[in-house]
């Protein structure tokens, strides 16, 4: 089914995509859904053939650390989806963070990230990315001439998120892209609270995506993993910024690989050299789950969409809310952005502004009955979070503020469940936020 | 001149199935060469793969003679060679091609990032196929599920249980 009738490559549809990509009928036993391969290593052949996939020169499993057939299924449809060459999943989606950013910067080395983040990367690039003197420099990301601004000659690529959480900011892609391909690095988006199904920031110009498959892509909160998607458009040899792609590497006999592996360069290196030093491969069982969430996918976000959009409305009317920040409100600075990007819809994690501040958001957070009180997103269940307590808790008060995560914010991830009980709970709960303890 | 954009899965399919015998015009007596690497995986797939490279010529590469041209290559020990595959610029593959229409071939094909129209319209005329900026290893491994193994985006969705190619 890849070709029509005048012999053009025909490619299936995002639904079809989302169910058959990456996962044919095991080829010995018939299987139809993904067999999990819960196996740590795999038998050589000979001596030779050992040799061959030790060098790179043969495809191949070796070991789980690197490479398993349940969570290369898991690789090849996400890849799929985003328009990407291949994928590497990960453990998380930081794993997948560390991951790529591994394959391009080096001690003393800079890169432009949105100051507008999900808090957890705010942390993971401005602390600990500063104990390997890698240096993340926050820019405000609504203006993307910012970007240009803030370049500097040692800086390796620009980092991203397409809908950023918790905010609900919507991110120009198609303009950053443009300033870091005349700097010659790559454009890194975080696509993981629109999904492929939202927006492929691939087809607007971003050279890498990453994605915490925790969230909306297993969509069920039961599997940690990440993932990140290479363009295969980047070209690493237009300048020499990225040594770990054009360089010989010692470890496997000075082999270059973007001379060899060219337009797969990037997810060779993340496997046979991220993932074999770093260490954080997935696990084929939470592969499995994910797999088998991503095949819902395009009716669960039509849903989440649905559902947030109608929330957003009733709290926008709310007389205990102060403001709503959900980009698919008319109202929203950003919905112009929104409908260009996201067109099916703008995502179902969004914040909101309670009246009385940290103690009330508190109080709506503690008095929810049916929406869970944790630290996730993109789960069927309705979850409410109060980030300057908990998820931004790390940040200063200036940073929280930056980030959309001031005292009184309250964020949702709406999920699947009767969009009038999710409403019920909260009103009774903005009610009680009135009360006095 | 066919299309050079795009070919139909079929096509390679029916390409890979029918050679036998290549020759691999700037093959690399390094064995981490990118085209080492090819001619390794090739042979492991039962194609048979003539070296040729005149700054190599008389040498043993992974166990086939190494010769300076395409009409070097004698038809007594090397049979009929099926196809050419070039590792050369793309403006050195002129007087490759007339070689291989030369020598008889059925195929040539030129490896990522080498691509000559002008080269390809000749070859086509004298009735060869022609695959360009593609890599023989790269598709033979994408149509027979390898690709997938390195969670690469094969393009390839199917209801039918793969041949086991044993």
């Amino acid at each position: 089914m890849s070709e029509d009738t005048k012999g053009k490559p025909r490619q299936p549809g995002f639904e079809t995509r989302a169910i058959h990509a990456g996962a044919p009928p095991d080829p010995v036993t018939g299987a139809r859904t993904m067999p999990i391969y819960h196996t740590t290593a795999y038998v050589f052949d000979d001596v030779e053939h050992a040799a061959s996939l030790f060098n790179l020169s043969t495809f191949g499993y070796i070991y789980s650390r690197l490479t398993n057939p349940t969570v290369a299924a898991l690789e090849e449809r996400v890849a799929s989806l985003e328009g990407g060459r291949g994928a590497t999943a990960t453990a998380s989606g930081h794993a997948a963070q560390l991951v790529a950013f591994f394959a391009l910067m080096a001690p003393g080395e800079s890169f432009l990230a949105s100051r507008k983040l999900y808090g957890g990367s705010l942390t993971q690039f401005g602390r600990t990315f500063a104990k390997f003197d890698w240096h993340a420099i926050f820019v405000d990301p609504d203006d993307p001439e910012n970007f240009a601004r803030a370049l500097t000659p040692n800086c390796k690529a620009i980092f991203v998120e397409s809908l950023a959480n918790p905010g609900g900011v919507v991110t120009d892609i198609e303009a950053i892209a443009r300033i870091a391909r005349d700097a010659g690095i790559p454009l890194i988006v975080d696509n993981t609270l629109a999904t492929p199904y939202l927006c492929r920031p691939i087809e607007w110009g971003a050279d890498i995506v990453v994605h915490s498959t925790t969230k909306f892509l297993g969509g069920h909160g039961n599997a940690m993993g990440g993932a990140l998607v290479d363009s295969g458009r980047f070209d690493w040899a237009q300048n020499d910024k990225f040594p770990a792609l054009t360089a010989p590497e010692p470890a496997y006999h000075g082999l270059r690989f973007y001379e060899t592996f060219g337009d797969m360069a990037l997810i060779m290196q993340t496997k046979a050299v991220g993932l074999r030093d770093l260490g954080p491969a997935l696990s084929p069982m939470n592969a499995f789950l994910t797999l088998t969430g991503i095949e819902t996918l395009p009716l669960r976000m039509q849903r989440h969409c649905e559902n947030a959009l109608a929330v957003a409305r009733f709290l926008e009317a709310h007389p205990r809310v102060d403001w709503v920040s959900y980009a698919g409100l008319p109202s929203n600075p950003y919905a112009a952005l929104a409908r260009k990007y996201m067109p099916g819809g703008a995502g179902a994690v969004f914040t909101f502004g309670v009246k009385g501040g940290y103690d009330a958001g508190v109080k709506v957070v503690e008095s929810c009955e049916l929406l869970s009180h944790l630290a996730n997103v993109g789960d069927t269940r309705s979850l409410i979070l109060h980030p300057a307590s908990t998820t931004h808790r790390q940040l200063t008060d200036e940073q929280r503020t930056a980030a959309g995560a001031g005292p009184e914010v309250v964020r949702l991830s709406i999920g699947l469940e009767s969009v009038e009980d999710i409403i019920a709970d909260l009103d009774q709960a903005l009610g009680l936020s009135a009360t006095r303890p | 001149m066919s299309d050079h954009d795009h070919y139909p899965d079929e096509h390679l399919r029916r390409i890979l199935r029918s050679v036998k015998t290549i020759a691999m015009v700037g093959a690399s007596p390094d064995w981490n060469r990118p085209s080492a690497f090819v001619m390794e995986y090739l042979q492991s797939k039962r194609y048979r793969v003539i070296p040729v490279n005149p700054t190599a010529a008389g040498r043993t590469i992974n166990g086939e003679t190494c010769y300076a041209a395409l009409t070097d290559i004698p038809q007594e020990s090397a049979g009929r060679i099926d196809m050419v595959d070039i590792f050369r610029r793309s403006d050195k593959v002129g007087p490759i091609v007339d070689e291989a229409v030369a020598i008889g071939a059925s195929v040539v094909w030129m490896q990522i990032g080498v691509r000559n129209d002008e080269a390809a319209a000749k070859a086509e005329a004298a009735g060869l196929t022609v695959v360009m900026n593609r890599c023989p290893k790269i598709e033979y491994g994408r149509l027979h599920g390898e690709l997938s193994w390195g969670g690469f985006n094969s393009g390839i969705i199917s209801s039918k249980r793969r041949k086991l190619n044993v």
